[in-house]
């Protein structure tokens, strides 16, 4: 596999001045220094990205990672080491940068297009595939300081996508406009990836790398800690964060990170016998061995279910208090019941995690770390199964020919479950 | 900073197969492209850059263009006020008040101040330009010296409406230029032009560090411009510079010699003689009555000068660049 991205030790150091003198006035009279604190941004980073793949960059704020894009995409200069990129490469690091307020959007299309990197002729030849994909045809004459922010950011990504580039640097703009746009764009992206483009996401998400990337490189203070299989990188990026024990922003000092660690954890469903799978509809519970070096008197547990095609299904409410907890020294098991699982076929994989009740601090997070199975006897299909209730009546009033099987209770949802199972 | 980006232009790029009137994806076909970024800074792929990356300079100038002047006639007489309201103040103060004598006086202020405008706007534009696109810098590559290069491109549309206005001009006053030096005239105008594109570049990333620069600017502008022959004529600072054995600083003056050229071909006379008004009777020098080869020689070392200097400033622009994103 070729590679489309080789990036050979890069270092940026930014300076962080204690006092900024940006005119020759100021500096003439202070003599011309500057002191500053040098802060290196990027250590050493050394990564290739293969051609075709779908890659992610995992990493708190502050981490590089955004650092490490602009210098890819020829924004900003590393202070040493070289990247090489093969083919066309398009960033986009905010939707709609460059536009000029007082030019239409059609102006503005020609504008951005050329600051991405094509000719005239190609914008003229993809130019109404870029109002369409904007959904602007109405207002294309429009100066764009009248569009809405919606309006604008759809644009903006209409002209970054309708670039068309072998490779294509994403930093964390995707989740903008409506639905229904956020959804096309997704689409976009999928079909990039199946033109067999590179795509680089950059996010601090893990579940939109999880359910987007090949491989994920995790970050931390600007150097690169791993690159792995996606599941792989979110479980070192949360073990990384355990390791500091707090989250980004926390003063909540005293808590010592490894104080608590999730031992083995099991799914057991509630049926009857020793059958691997179990049924839908049936009860599951999952328990944590926890291992605690002093009490915790705020603990949160915290259950999440991934699907096979790890989408999350289902992650508890960090508000419940149910899910508040005391642990005493020495630890103990932690008990998860579902008295009911209407999913259907599938595998399912359980995450479980124990953070503090203020949010500030992971204690331990095991993410994917056992699967349940779902076998459906019936032949119900789809992901869910949801309750139903079906009847007939005819169109002429006062008759009723039918009842409902349960009535007068308005959401019923477990009502009519034993009829269609059985 | 390093950063060649080989753009296809104008043609059909190679890695778009086009089937069926439509733009289909092939990949691995333009991957002998690449795109290499590190810390140097490299003249021979900057000056490549500049020259695939032309079609984004002339859309630069004309959104330059556009939102100054709104497209429209008017916005475009409107940009025309300026430079005919200093033509006006200069006209009255040296016709009226310090009572010249030198015939069609408009039409040899008007030489030299067309080439000072186009100087002149392109450098004030420049130091704020960088500073002012810090939106479109911090989040898309690009040969960034095309912003300063786009005030040039703005200034030279505005000149070449000055140089209708100047034709329209002659027409009225029935003055004919001296149409053998009119071959100085290219010489002079692309030295102007490559000079002026330096002094933009270095301008437009000097401003970006110490934003004094701008007020600065125009305070050297001003000095530059009186030290430079264009209400005066060089005649008459001629022997003094002579004797100070000063005409060497004057002449490095790049826009000197180029305004001197202008003024040569357009107004056609090196001196004029009494006239009924004149009551001293002599002849007053306007330009060095030499042969047109020695403007050109002049022209000429200007001109490889020029060259050095907008290679020089495509450096220094590229050590600065570096920091941009971080210092806007």
């Amino acid at each position: 596999m070729s590679v489309a991205i080789e990036i050979r030790d890069i270092s940026k150091q930014f300076r962080l001045y204690n006092e900024k003198h940006t005119s020759l006035k100021e500096r003439v009279i202070h003599g011309g220094k500057m002191p500053f604190t040098p802060f290196w941004a990027l250590k050493n980073v050394t990564v290739d990205i293969n051609q075709g793949e779908t890659f992610g960059i995992l990493g708190r704020n502050g981490c590089g990672k955004s650092t490490l894009l602009k210098c890819v995409a020829g924004i900003i200069k590393p202070t040493s080491g070289e990247i090489r990129v093969r083919g066309s490469l398009a960033a986009m690091l905010e939707l709609g940068a460059g536009f000029q307020p007082d030019l239409s959007g059609r102006d503005n299309i020609f504008l951005n297009g050329s600051l991405l990197g094509l000719s005239r002729s190609d914008i003229e030849k993809r130019f109404d595939d870029i109002v369409a994909f904007a959904e602007l045809e109405e207002f294309i004459d429009n100066q764009v300081k009248f569009y809405s922010s919606g309006m604008y950011v759809r644009l903006g990504f209409a002209v970054a996508v309708n670039v068309e580039p072998d490779v294509l640097l994403v930093d964390e703009v995707l989740a903008v406009g409506d639905a229904a746009f956020q959804r096309k764009c997704l689409d976009h992206v999928k079909k990039f990836q199946r033109e067999g483009r590179t795509i680089v996401v950059v996010s601090h998400g893990s579940d939109a790398i999880r359910q987007n990337c090949g491989r994920a490189m995790v970050m931390n203070h600007g150097q690169v800690i791993t690159v792995d299989e996606p599941g792989e990188a979110i479980r070192v990026y949360m073990a990384d964060l355990l390791g500091v024990g707090t989250l980004e922003g926390s003063e909540s000092g005293g808590i010592e990170g490894n104080v608590l660690a999730i031992g083995t954890v099991q799914a057991e469903h509630g049926g009857s016998g020793s059958r691997p799978h179990m049924y839908a509809g049936e009860s599951l519970t999952v328990t944590a061995d926890v291992d605690s070096l002093a009490a915790v008197p705020d603990a949160m547990a915290t259950v999440a279910i991934h699907d096979d095609r790890n989408e999350l299904v289902f992650a508890s409410d960090p508000d419940d208090p149910a899910c508040q907890m005391e642990i005493p020294e020495g630890g103990g098991i932690v008990r998860f019941f579902f008295p009911e699982v209407p999913l259907l076929d599938g595998t399912y994989s359980v995450s479980v995690g124990v953070r503090s009740e203020k949010q500030t601090a992971i204690f331990d997070w095991k993410d994917q770390v056992t699967q349940f199975e779902v076998a459906n006897p019936g032949r119900t299909t789809g992901r869910v199964r949801l309750p139903l209730d079906v009847s007939f009546r005819l169109r002429s009033s006062g008759h009723t020919g039918e009842v409902p099987a349960v009535s007068g209770v308005p959401f019923a949802p477990l009502a009519g479950w034993e009829e269609s199972t059985a | 900073m390093s950063l060649s980006v080989d753009r296809p232009s104008g043609s059909e790029p190679e890695h778009v197969a086009t089937i069926g009137g439509s733009t289909r994806f092939v990949p691995g076909q333009s991957h002998d492209r690449i795109t290499v970024v590190n810390g140097k800074v490299e003249l021979g792929r900057r000056l490549k850059d500049l020259w695939t990356n032309r079609d984004l300079l002339i859309l630069l100038t004309r959104t330059e263009l556009k939102v100054k002047y709104k497209n429209s006639v008017l916005g475009y007489v409107w940009s025309m006020l300026n430079p005919a309201l200093v033509l006006g103040i200069y006209y009255v103060i040296f016709k009226v008040i310090a009572k010249t004598y030198q015939p069609h006086f408009a039409i040899w202020l008007f030489c030299g101040l067309l080439v000072w405008n186009l100087f002149n706007n392109a450098a004030m534009g420049s130091t704020t330009v960088v500073v002012g696109k810090a939106g479109i810098i911090k989040k898309v590559a690009f040969p960034r010296e095309l912003l300063a290069l786009s005030t040039v491109g703005v200034a030279m549309v505005l000149f070449a409406i000055q140089v209708v206005v100047l034709a329209v001009f002659l027409l009225i006053f029935q003055l004919v230029p001296d149409w053998q030096a009119m071959i100085l005239l290219p010489l002079a105008l692309v030295t102007l032009i490559i000079f002026t594109s330096a002094v933009s570049i270095f301008l437009s990333a000097a401003n970006v560090y110490l934003r004094d620069t701008q007020h600065l600017t125009e305070v050297l502008l001003m000095a530059w411009f009186w030290g430079t022959p264009i209400v005066y004529p060089y005649g008459q600072v001629q022997s003094h510079l002579a004797n100070w054995h000063l005409t060497w600083l004057y002449l490095a003056n790049p826009i000197a010699p180029i305004a001197m050229s202008f003024q040569r071909a357009i107004y056609g006379q090196t001196s004029y003689i009494a006239s009924q008004n004149n009551p001293t009777h002599k002849v007053t020098p306007l330009l060095p009555n030499v042969p047109l080869t020695q403007y050109a020689a002049l022209l000429g070392i200007m001109f490889v000068v020029s060259i050095g200097l907008f290679l020089a400033s495509l450096i220094v622009f590229g050590r600065l660049e570096g920091n941009f994103a971080e210092e806007l």
